[in-house]
């Protein structure tokens, strides 16, 4: 039977006599004989590595998603990841480490974690990036208890324009943390707010998306005079590939920036794990939640990195601590650290300037079809687009599979069929959410809008 | 001092010496780059005519600016600057930082698992449901329970996941309960997650036998509390004997058995949490079922719960449809709730199901009994050299204090942890639980040999002896000496917060 134990049988004798035991049953003495699990586990026993292998290889043959074109975004991107970012982010240093308890002997994670800190900083325009949080939708739970806690003000204005799976994770801990959510809703794929406040409505936390979810560009700065009428803070959700084109949302006054860093060097990999970017300004950063590192010296001098502002955290401030991150996910964060590195400078800007163009060659594409218009008008979007399709939104991507393309995402699986504020009932059936990334070449978007005509015209 | 020896003993200092790797900001150059993008044939309009005058970025945002092979040899030099499982044992006391066989990091990089949309429809991620089925099937066989959700992305977010479902619980029927009962012992997340969770924290003593003090216990029990949360094995390493008490009169006023899975290695195949009365369980897949742990993520936290609780995990779950014809997603009926943007940590998820799967019944039952062998192994070996808090067999992990030592000669549990890393081990965890005064956690796990247990043993041993030398005390507080940097001034770092390289004052 092959395992990982390195014990022999005569190791294990050797052992138990040290112990004065006769058995490795005796190990066990201490749990209750009536709770013990009579005849073992009910799992088949265990296989070799290569049955095991062709196992989940024949899972894997089973998701025929993978050998689509693909042409859906909704927060999950397919951006190039080149061989130089998998073969650094997966030496195993960074990848069989844990936490940065003993700093002498992790300064390998911690410089890596520092360097993306700043990178992250400087993407959202604030001044300080955490070590990262589990996904976009736990740091923008994080961010609206931040703005919360600093402004002592529950009540939470929500733009309609966040994606709607954070939208109902927010929902999901409000819950517990009693936060009161108002949803805020869009017209025309823009952020209406509110003129005038009813006493008890007057937010502490205003949340807006740049851009939102269905593609559009947000007016920061008119969340950012709302934010400010009120006294609360602004939790900007911004795409931080977008970023390399826009104006930063630090730019424009947010007190907070949050946004799904997967679109950094983590392959799409079903949904996680993800990576959620948190960012802030000086003055809320006694409230930060999760790790921080911060750069020091040694007894001898030398630079050299540790988690710093520990007081915020779990372990010291249990129950008063702001927030109850442990594990984060350093790993997805190093490996971020490193695809801005080999982006630099200049390719992120080219990465989102690619992006637009894809984009723009798309949406003018499919100027001459009949069944498909843009959802939004002709607000202005950077690398996702909302399209109002003839027939049923799903039943489109069910046909453009068999084409060769993942088309996108059908609105009603983000929104439900009924719609939100976001987006009415019908919308949310034939509205179809399409995402162009810069590895979309022109032959390809040539080849879906030709599946997107067919699947709309029957 | 480094590299391992004969007999298969995994310890090792970190490679490299002690020069100090410049940023990659440092190591930029204007004008040099290595990105690469395919050729697409989309027409070049420039960013003027994409994007409004009043929405465009003026200036780039500054990155680095290097070579392929100055971002290749930065991030090795880093590497050789970083301590890992696979370089030498890492006894972390409750972080079960065992061996992660390389197949679970194989199979996760599978393209037909690592590059599916989530957002794909069920139709066309029929192996992902199948995989996540069977691996629910399979934590359900482990814990003795009926149903689980995979959306809880670490130990923490499962706290706060099953919290929601307990409060959604008691809601249901009508109750609005506001106090969660923790024993002194417990993990900080506990606490935190149920603050978050909009609860009051009640603490209960623990004994003189480190267990739960039940007398304690059922002075606080009353109609007003939701639930327990317990670690077992707790966090002293020794198992909670009275469980079954614990789980009759936390039941008996209605409340509900929180089990905090950080230490499941050590019971796996021997009893599980459903048996011993717990009604949630979250399971830490990165500790227990060897995926690796990623300096500090990604793990994963599933939520396994009763059959009375099923309904209110959130969604969407994936089940087996009922007409036999493959997988679909299903919300159950009185869910809390996404907790996730998509499925939880997916690839983390597939990693576990390997491992389970080559482990199998037989398997994982011999990793709890070498788990614990293992611990008591070192407890007794070691129990002459440190303070024993808790004199008796131990589980997974053994909790002993260096507070001898320190009202001896002035060598306190830090002092021993800096020392090992000298001795190129990873330290075990220090001054937890903190109800043990000087506390050393000492998790050695299943995966390391007799001779590194001996290893280990012996530099525990010399670090106890030198303490007691002439000079012992003041070599003890230098340490380490051999690791890439010395002790750092964590109070400077805290004080002057330099959390980026914009941050660095320009003269240092």
């Amino acid at each position: 039977m092959a395992d990982y134990l390195p014990h022999t049988s005569e190791e294990i004798a050797t052992m138990l006599a040290f112990l004065g035991l006769d058995d490795l049953d005796d190990l066990f003495s201490s749990v209750p004989a009536a709770l013990r699990l009579a005849g073992g586990l009910d799992l088949a026993p265990g296989e070799p590595e290569p049955d095991v292998f062709a196992h989940v290889a024949e899972l894997a043959r089973a998701n025929a998603a993978r050998e689509l074109v693909c042409f859906a975004g909704a927060g999950a991107y397919d951006h190039e990841v080149p061989p130089v970012v998998r073969a650094l982010a997966g030496r195993s240093e960074f990848v069989t480490a844990y936490t940065p308890y003993q700093p002498e002997v992790a300064q390998g994670v911690l410089q890596a974690v520092f360097e993306y800190q700043t990178m992250v900083a400087r993407l959202a325009g604030l001044p300080v990036a955490n070590a990262s949080l589990y996904d976009g939708a736990g740091a923008l739970v994080e961010a609206v208890n931040l703005g919360v806690g600093a402004t002592g003000r529950q009540r939470v204005w929500v733009s309609a324009g966040i994606h709607p799976h954070w939208r109902r994770c927010l929902a999901t801990f409000s819950e517990g943390s009693g936060h009161d959510l108002r949803m805020v809703p869009l017209e025309e794929g823009r952020t209406v707010w509110p003129d005038d406040t009813a006493a008890g409505d007057v937010p502490g936390v205003v949340v807006v998306g740049y851009p939102n979810y269905l593609g559009c560009i947000e007016d920061v700065a008119a969340a950012r005079r709302v934010a400010d009428a009120h006294g609360a803070l602004l939790v900007v959700a911004a795409d931080p590939v977008a970023a390399g084109l826009l104006r930063s949302a630090g730019e424009w006054g947010a007190d907070v920036v949050v946004g799904e860093g997967q679109v950094f060097g983590t392959s799409l990999s079903f949904g996680g794990p993800y990576l959620g970017l948190f960012c802030c300004t000086l003055e809320q950063v006694r409230r930060l939640p999760g790790r921080l590192v911060g750069e020091t010296v040694d007894v001898e001098g030398r630079r050299a990195y540790v988690t710093t502002l520990r007081a915020r955290e779990q372990d010291i401030r249990r129950e008063k601590a702001t927030s109850n991150v442990c594990t984060n996910q350093t790993l997805m964060a190093v490996t971020a650290a490193v695809q801005l590195g080999w982006l630099g400078t200049s390719g992120l800007a080219e990465v989102a300037l690619r992006c637009a163009r894809g984009t723009r060659y798309l949406r003018e594409s499919l100027g001459g079809l009949d069944g498909v218009v843009p959802l939004t008008g002709d607000v202005p979007v950077v690398r996702e687009l909302a399209l109002r399709t003839a027939v049923p939104a799903r039943t489109v991507v069910e046909r453009v599979a068999t084409e060769g393309f993942l088309a996108g995402v059908a609105l009603a699986d983000l929104a439900g069929e009924e719609g939100d504020g976001s987006i009415g009932p019908d919308d949310a059936v034939h509205g179809l959410l399409v995402s162009v990334t810069e590895r979309r070449t022109r032959a390809e978007i040539d080849g879906y809008v030709a599946a997107l005509d067919k699947a709309v015209r029957s | 001092m480094s590299g391992a020896a004969a007999g298969g003993m995994a310890r090792s200092a970190p490679l490299m010496g002690r020069d100090t790797e410049p940023t990659i900001f440092e190591l930029s150059e204007p004008g040099r780059r290595c990105w690469q993008l395919r050729t697409t044939g989309v027409p070049a309009w420039s960013a003027e005519e994409l994007v409004p005058a009043e929405h465009r970025r003026t200036r780039p945002v500054p990155l680095a600016e290097v070579s392929e092979r100055d971002l290749v040899g930065h991030m090795t030099r880093l590497s050789h600057r970083q301590f890992s499982v696979d370089l030498g044992a890492y006894p972390l006391g409750s972080c079960t930082m065992k061996y992660n066989p390389k197949v679970c990091d194989e199979v996760a990089s599978l393209p037909g698992l690592a590059d599916v949309h989530p957002a794909a429809p069920a139709s066309m991620t029929q192996g992902w449901l199948a995989l996540l089925v069977e691996l629910e099937e399979a934590l359900c066989a482990v814990t003795g329970m009926a149903g689980a959700t995979f959306q809880p992305a670490a130990g923490a977010a499962g706290e706060l996941t099953g919290l929601l479902v307990m409060r959604a619980y008691h809601g249901a029927n009508g109750e609005e309960r506001r106090r969660v009962v923790i024993p002194d012992s417990a993990h900080g997340t506990n606490p935190a997650s149920v603050s978050l969770g909009g609860y009051e924290v009640t603490t209960v003593p623990s004994d003189d036998r480190g267990c739960v003090d039940m007398a304690a216990l059922r002075a606080v029990l009353d109609r007003d509390v939701a639930g327990i949360m317990l670690t077992n094995p707790n966090t002293l390493g020794l198992f909670e004997e009275g469980i079954e008490e614990i789980a009759g009169c936390v039941h008996d006023v209605g409340g509900l058995l929180y089990y905090d899975g950080a230490n499941l290695n050590a019971i796996l195949g021997v009893v599980r949490p459903g048996d011993m009365g717990f009604d949630i369980v979250h399971l830490n897949l990165h500790k227990t079922f060897a995926t690796p742990h990623g300096g500090g993520g990604p793990g994963a936290g599933p939520v396994a719960v009763s059959s009375q609780l099923v309904d209110f995990l959130p969604g969407p779950r994936p089940v087996r449809r009922a007409d036999g014809q493959g997988y679909e997603w299903l919300w159950p009926a009185r869910s809390i709730g996404r907790v996730h943007s998509w499925h939880g940590n997916a690839l983390v998820l597939a990693r576990a199901l390997a491992y389970i799967r080559v482990h199998g019944a037989d398997g994982l039952l011999r990793v709890a009994e070498r788990a614990v062998l293992n611990a008591n192994w070192l407890r007794t070996r070691l129990s002459g050299t440190f303070d024993v808090p808790f004199d008796r067999p131990c589980m997974h992990e053994v909790v002993l204090a260096a507070a001898t030592l320190r009202r001896k000669y002035g060598v306190r549990a830090l002092d021993v942890a800096k020392r090992l890393l000298e001795e190129g081990f990873h330290a075990p965890t220090v001054y937890f639980p903190l109800v043990v005064d000087e506390a050393l956690m000492i998790e050695p796990t299943e995966t390391e040999s007799l001779q590194t247990l001996e290893a280990l043993a012996g530099a525990f041993e010399r670090i106890a002896a030198e303490a007691s030398r002439e000079g012992g005390a003041a070599a003890a507080h230098a340490a380490p000496r051999t690791t890439p940097v010395g002790r750092l001034d964590e109070a400077r770092a805290a004080r002057h917060l330099v959390a980026t390289f914009d941050a660095r004052p320009s003269s240092a």
